[in-house]
């Protein structure tokens, strides 16, 4: 019998990860031990010192990590592209906690296991963005996508609720499926599951490069199946059938926290895995790619024209923006990488505080989220009106918001790797989108304010707790400020290298 | 890649094919229909049906604890190969059993003190 070696153990790269399942656990303890209104005061702080710690874990590495290395036996990378990601992650997760924390109160719902449940999902993105296997990727896809499926279905006695969890569940199984299916075909063309792979132990990016690698066959149509498995969670066309319906019927904050968070993670997996990977066979991924991007963009633009539920419209606007991101994986440049992260954080920020002003003005059950109720708004709430007419400028990217710089930069990538013509569709494509974002705003400002009907019928007031003001305020902030001064995040993006094998 | 050696693949493929389309024509063309109440029933099972709640929820106990039953299960999956190689696995093998087993006690004390093990209200 061979003897038993013990692998090396470093853990740094999993800390903020580890840290996160144990405020989880923490979470649940805590929960199950006390009564409803200690946990409605004190778990989302316990939620927030874990992504606290989480942070602080990531940033420590960032030192190391300066030489970028795999950890674990190859199964996790630690570079500083992950712990960008994680950051962002982090922060995604508590702006997510707080917004909860109202809408949770407002609909009477127990909130301490939505708080694990953030903190579990999180925990998962974290290692989708650091997976340097396929086989840890997809675990971590799961850990984050059950996770959202309870989520999503929060409110369990709402039929909305019940049919967006359904829709999300049984269609993310079958994109899981694709996934692994993927992994199958990637494992028998090159012998290994790893993305890298180091000298004696084969993987995807030595497979490429070592050998003279004329038989990828079977490796370009695993690829394609991972295309459809990563094309799922971006809500990418034509994987993105689940997304209205989705983003519709989840709780507004979990929706907030789907399009951002779910698209970082399975966008930090796409960019490892085809822009560091595969690299060597982007003449073969590029095709697939930029065909989802365009149909991403002119769906997600064009269909979100006729939509006249709010949610609805900020879903196909989330379809379109994976499309403008999918514009910087294309160009798989370092400029590529760097963009596409600087774009989704600050998206991210974005579409959480849009989300936020949705959960506020829709109120008990969400009854209000019709194009039609947000009618005079301004009279109503000015600073609300302010704070959504901002996020949409700059979803629709407006220059002095981060949304523009966003666009900006991804579109430069794009254009330095010699695609303009992509560029070319982006830009018509915004312009089209521009139209129903400011659509939402005409209809704030310029529209006489719905008074309520004295039997108790008209607009519900807004609810609007401190945390969800702050939340906002926030993010709100962070629009204006990433759109005036890009320069110290787009350098830290940059620095967020992928280690390169 | 060699295209002959897929060529018996391709040959299973149209075979499969040919398998379901036929099955389901000659199925079709051959069955006789004779229709009862009981067989055009949701679920033919020779159990009188029971009347079900209309858009009321009810509880769905046995499948909490079929899930949890599973959860427990592969634990002792997992334990059964490490008891047998438990000496070659030394130390490590032991903290790392105890690290799972302990993220699995703490499920377990959040199920319980949550009431999911409770089958009456």
């Amino acid at each position: 019998m061979t003897p038993f070696n013990v692998p090396p153990i470093h853990l740094s790269g999993i800390a903020p990860e580890i840290t996160l399942m144990i405020a989880a656990f923490a979470v649940l303890f805590i929960g199950v031990f006390t009564n409803d209104r200690f946990n409605h005061v004190v778990q989302p702080l316990v939620a927030t010192i874990g992504f606290g710690i989480a942070i602080y874990w990531a940033v420590v590495s960032w030192g190391i990590a300066r030489t970028a290395e795999l950890q674990l036996s190859n199964m996790v990378a630690l570079d500083r592209f992950a712990i960008f990601a994680k950051v962002v992650l982090a922060a995604f997760g508590v702006l997510t906690v707080w917004t909860a924390r109202d809408h949770l109160s407002t609909h009477h719902l127990r909130d301490f296991e939505f708080y694990a449940l953030v903190l579990f999902c999180v925990s998962g993105m974290m290692l989708m963005a650091a997976s340097a296997d396929l086989i840890v990727m997809f675990i971590a896809l799961e850990t984050f996508s059950i996770a959202l499926y309870v989520m999503v279905g929060y409110r369990r006695d709402e039929l909305a609720g019940q049919e967006s969890a359904m829709k999300y569940f049984l269609l993310g199984a079958f994109s899981s499926a694709f996934f692994l299916l993927g992994i199958a075909l990637v494992y028998g063309a090159t012998g290994s599951t790893n993305l890298y792979g180091t000298p004696g132990h084969p993987g995807i990016l030595s497979f490429l490069t070592g050998s003279s690698a004329l038989d990828v066959g079977l490796l370009l149509l695993g690829m394609a199946f991972l295309i459809v498995g990563l094309g799922f969670k971006i809500a990418a066309v034509p994987f993105h059938m689940w997304t209205p319906d989705a983003y519709q019927g989840a709780p507004s904050p979990v929706t907030g926290f789907m399009a951002s968070a779910t698209k970082l993670a399975a966008f930090a997996a796409i960019l490892r895995l085809f822009d560091v990977a595969m690299y060597s066979l982007r003449w073969d991924w590029r095709p697939y790619l930029i065909g989802l991007a365009i149909a991403s963009m002119v769906i997600g633009s064009v269909v979100a024209l006729v939509q006249e539920d709010v949610k609805r419209i900020l879903a196909y606007s989330s379809i379109a923006h994976a499309g403008f991101v999918l514009t910087g994986v294309i160009a798989a440049n370092d400029a590529g990488v760097s963009s596409s992260l600087f774009y989704l954080a600050t998206y991210g920020l974005t579409i959480l505080g849009a989300f936020a002003v949705v959960a506020a003005i829709g109120g008990r059950g969400e009854r209000r989220v019709r194009l039609a109720d947000y009618r005079g708004l301004y009279h109503e709430s000015p600073l609300l009106a302010g704070a959504m007419t901002l996020f949409l400028l700059s979803l629709a990217g407006v220059p002095i918001t981060a949304g523009f710089v966003g666009k900006l930069v991804v579109f430069i990538a794009a254009i330095q790797a010699g695609y303009w013509w992509l560029v070319v569709v982006a830009l018509a494509m915004s312009a089209v989108a521009a139209f129903f974002y400011i659509r939402i705003i005409v209809v704030m400002y310029m529209s006489e304010r719905l008074e309520p009907l004295p039997e108790g019928g008209g607009p519900a007031p807004v609810v609007l707790g401190a945390a969800g003001r702050a939340v906002v305020g926030v993010t709100a902030l962070a629009t204006i400020f990433f759109g005036l001064i890009w320069g110290p995040l787009i350098g830290l993006a940059g620095h967020a290298t992928l280690f390169a094998g | 890649m060699s295209l002959p050696a897929y060529f018996p693949i391709l040959l299973l493929t149209i075979l499969a094919g040919a398998f379901a389309v036929v099955s389901i024509f000659v199925a079709n063309r051959l069955t006789p229909r004779r229709w009862t109440d009981v067989k055009v029933e949701p679920y033919e099972c020779g159990i009188t049906p029971e009347e079900m709640p209309e858009r009321e929820r009810f509880p769905v106990k046995f499948y909490l604890v079929a899930m949890l039953f599973i959860v427990f299960d592969i634990e002792t999956v997992f334990m059964y190969p490490w008891a047998v190689e438990y000496k070659a696995l030394k130390a490590f093998g032991l903290a790392e059993m105890g690290t799972f087993i302990g993220i699995l006690l703490a499920a377990y004390v959040y199920v319980w003190r949550r009431g999911g093990l409770e089958w009456a209200e």
